[in-house]
């Protein structure tokens, strides 16, 4: 469908649909997915089509579910668990980090966990804190998990078959603000890989490097940048964990600056991890210190205007790069 | 005027601590004459002066730790010093710097600490030999960054380079900007005492950057010392014992004969190939607390071998005793180590930089040794040329150990 | 002067010149050189400071001789006798 426009929610739900037309082992389960069509219409539908062994409400329990997934995966079902906001599956921790990342270590080798775990996150519809929060840094913290970051309609249409074939546990974050968001998706299914880290936009004066809803607002800033003679690459980073350390450090030794954009809250996040491998590996390419623009040190406001306020925006990414190459 | 600065002895040595003034305001100085002792990690050192002058400012206080380059004192002309005379009131008595302005204060300009650059424009610096101290900053609060590494580099392609490279000789080869300030408050600067851990260290360095930096290629050859040994014997023999000559004055002879006839070894890689016009061979001496010293024998290629026993007399109790001169630990134009007395045969040397070449001499030991279709034993002799590849090539480099021998087979035109 | 005070000169000697060592504990027979891991030029300042202290003078000839503690004894105190 090359040309036509397709929102991010219909991305997810086609790559759900080719899933569990692909594999029989493949079901769906979490609050709402079935009858509801979940919270966020992704799965509407879906119970028609593939009947509820496959479409699987539960109930509203996301340490019982989850680990229900977990022992499904080592019974060698290929389960997508969906946990509604990334605030709830905080419930459901103790499954993830002390079960599903740990299981195969534990057991010398012997039980993988082919599990995928997907949830909403962040900012953009007024879901306060209770919903709104961006923790891909607490989960990026876990070894044992692949964490995926869905950042643009590429990858919320690819992202899944792989993360399904791997055979340990991904979690997948998805961004509730861009589920009505409309993209043209490039022409061809191609395969992404799910070890690496992307270059959506070339440039040689600084590297943007973003994940999440960071990476349209740095494209959009990137072009506000091109306007006024700023080349700038902008570094989709996809995998959180474990990072993609070759594509950042070759970004920065083309550029020499690097510029980190999350909506994560500033303090031990992605960008200060990404920030100390920069250091690490590219101290003497740098041309200027490694800056950040992040998430605001807060729960996330109700009001719309104090939402916004409390994540980065385009407008604050052009004007920081701006400042920062105003002398080159 | 001259500034008189912390002279660098050495690639390893980032900076020195005032011990003592042997001058003072006023005094009249020659070339040579020594001016002050500084304490680094190779011990305490006397430095001399390399101008004819009169003793302007001292602006170094005792004990005070200062990096290399820094601005020591000032040197006048007779004619600035005469100028200077009707008014002696101004300066009263410079050692108490009671009024006298801090000399912190008097020379920041000089000082190459604080010096703000992105790494990236220091690497870039680093690698095109451009002292980073001379760029103008145009990056926020006036940091150096790449662009203007470019345009210094651009800027300074229009002048002779040559003239960039002699520059460059007599300043420290090593901006070292991360060390810290020297402390402008009372706080009391730690001296850089020497120490056989510090002397470790200052070789440390010194080894590690000519590994890293230094395309080393060796060469070898044996050499037969029955005529040198013979001819030893005879004129000891006629010597009383303290004038006994030892064979490492003959091979350090030798060693300067050739570098007369193959001076491309005698010379110094920075920024290019400078061929060095006097002959300063470094003579290695081991500690016994581990380390070594490398004072250099000053024109080893003119004294006779009787004066370089009587140097090497000098040399090696004050080496021992890390008390060198400065010209003695950075004049160096080529190194010799001779190890033979520890049993080895050959010796695989490590170039001092910004040194070119070392020769290195294992042990004379009996072996067997066929000459003219006849096998016979001889007192046999392993050296070893470990040489820079940027500067030579192994042509030249066997040529020169070729003379070394030649000229072995000939003591008594030494 | 006893060989006994001789040695204890050359002890003395051998000490500040090698201070990392015992050389009160070189075996009469024991080549001090090697023992002690003296280089030919400290060993030629040792044995003019010995020529020094006992008002010899050690000819060519002899310089190859005297590498031991017993020979090196002997040989001061044949001198200083004569």
């Amino acid at each position: 469908m090359p040309g036509q426009l397709i929102t991010y929610r219909e991305c997810i739900k086609q790559a759900i649909r080719e899933a569990l037309q692909a594999d029989e082992r493949v079901f769906i389960m979490g609050e709402d997915v079935g009858r509801y069509g979940g919270a966020f219409a992704v799965s509407k539908n879906l119970l028609q089509e593939f009947g509820p062994e496959r479409i699987m409400d539960t109930p509203l329990s996301e340490a019982g579910f989850v680990g229900a997934g977990i022992g499904a995966a080592l019974g060698g079902m290929r389960p997508i668990v969906e946990v509604m906001t990334v605030n709830f599956s905080l419930l459901a921790l103790d499954q993830i980090a002390n079960n599903a990342a740990t299981l195969l270590h534990m057991s010398g080798g012997q039980f993988n966990v082919p599990l995928v775990i997907r949830m909403s996150s962040g900012v953009g519809r007024q879901l306060a804190a209770q919903h709104s929060h961006s923790w891909e840094p607490l989960f990026a913290h876990l070894p044992g998990l692949r964490i995926l970051s869905v950042g643009t309609h590429e990858d919320a249409r690819y992202m899944l078959a792989p993360a399904l074939a791997d055979p340990d546990p991904v979690i997948i974050f998805e961004y509730t603000s861009m589920l009505n968001l409309e993209k043209e998706l490039p022409d061809s299914a191609e395969s992404i890989e799910i070890s690496k880290a992307k270059v959506r936009r070339a440039g040689k004066d600084i590297s943007i490097i973003t994940y999440g809803t960071g990476v349209y607002k740095a494209l959009e800033a990137a072009t506000e940048l091109a306007a006024a003679g700023i080349d700038a690459e902008v570094v989709d980073l996809r995998v959180l964990r474990p990072l993609d350390e070759e594509t950042i450090v070759a970004s920065v030794a083309k550029t020499n600056r690097a510029f980190l954009v999350e909506d994560a809250s500033r303090s031990v996040s992605v960008s200060s991890e990404v920030s100390a491998r920069i250091m690490e590996r590219c101290f003497y390419d740098l041309d200027a210190p490694v800056q950040r623009l992040c998430g605001a040190e807060v729960p996330i406001p109700y009001p719309k205007h104090l939402e916004d306020a409390s994540v980065p925006q385009p407008a604050q990414i052009v004007t920081a790069i701006k400042t920062l190459l105003q002398h080159a | 005027m001259l500034e008189y600065k912390m002279p660098s002895l050495g690639a390893d040595m980032a900076s020195g601590s005032l011990r003592e003034w042997r001058v003072k305001p006023g005094d009249r100085i020659k070339k040579g004459d020594i001016i002050a002792e500084i304490e680094t990690q190779k011990g305490i050192i006397e430095i001399e002066v390399f101008e004819d002058g009169v003793i302007g400012e001292l602006l170094v206080k005792v004990d005070e730790l200062v990096p290399v380059g820094t601005s020591m004192a000032t040197i006048l002309t007779e004619e600035e010093a005469a100028g200077k005379r009707p008014a002696p009131a101004e300066a009263p008595r410079e050692e108490k710097p009671a009024e006298a302005p801090a000399p912190a204060g008097s020379t920041t300009e000089t000082l190459p600490h604080h010096i703000r650059a992105s790494p990236l424009a220091r690497r870039i610096a680093e690698e095109k030999g451009i002292d980073i101290a001379t760029i103008q900053g145009t990056g926020p609060e006036g940091a150096i960054l790449r662009e203007d590494v470019e345009h210094a580099i651009a800027a300074q392609a229009a002048p002779a380079a040559g003239k960039a490279a002699v520059e460059h000789a007599a300043v420290p080869e090593e901006v070292t900007p991360e060390k810290p300030a020297p402390p402008v408050a009372e706080e009391k600067p730690i001296p850089a005492a020497a120490t056989a851990q510090s002397i470790r260290m200052a070789v440390a360095a010194a080894m590690s950057k000519s590994n890293r930096e230094v395309p080393h290629y060796y060469l070898e050859t044996k050499i037969d010392m029955s005529k040198a040994l013979a001819w030893l014997a005879d004129t000891n023999g006629q010597r009383p014992v303290k004038e006994r000559l030892l064979p490492a004055v003959l091979l350090i002879k030798a060693v300067a004969k050739a570098l007369n006839d193959v001076p491309a070894l005698n010379a110094w890689w920075e920024n290019g190939l400078q061929l060095k016009e006097s002959i300063h061979i470094g003579y290695v001496v081991a500690l016994r607390t581990g380390g070594i010293m490398v004072p250099a024998i000053h024109d080893t290629d003119t004294k006779s071998v009787e004066e370089l026993m009587l140097a090497l007399n000098d040399l090696i109790p004050r080496a021992r005793a890390l008390r060198l001169r400065s010209s003695e630990l950075a004049d160096s134009t080529i190194t010799v180590t001779s190890l033979g007395e520890g049993g080895v045969e050959t010796v695989y040397g490590v170039i001092y930089p910004p040194q070119v070449a070392l020769v290195g001499f294992g042990g004379i030991t009996e072996q067997p040794w066929s000459e003219n279709g006849m096998l016979t034993v001889r007192p046999v002799l392993t050296a070893t040329l470990a040489a820079d590849h940027r500067a030579s090539d192994g042509s030249t480099g066997s040529r020169f150990l070729t003379a070394i021998k030649n000229y072995l087979q000939q003591p008594e035109k030494l | 002067m006893t060989q006994e005070e001789i040695k204890q000169a050359l002890v003395q000697r051998l000490k500040s010149i090698a201070p990392d060592t015992e050389p009160g504990q070189l075996q009469p027979d024991d080549n001090i050189r090697q023992t002690l891991g003296i280089d030919s030029f400290d060993y030629l300042q040792f044995i003019v400071a010995l020529d020094e202290q006992f008002g010899i003078e050690t000819p060519e000839e002899d310089y190859g001789r005297i590498q031991t503690m017993r020979e090196l004894t002997d040989y001061i105190a044949a001198r200083v006798k004569s």
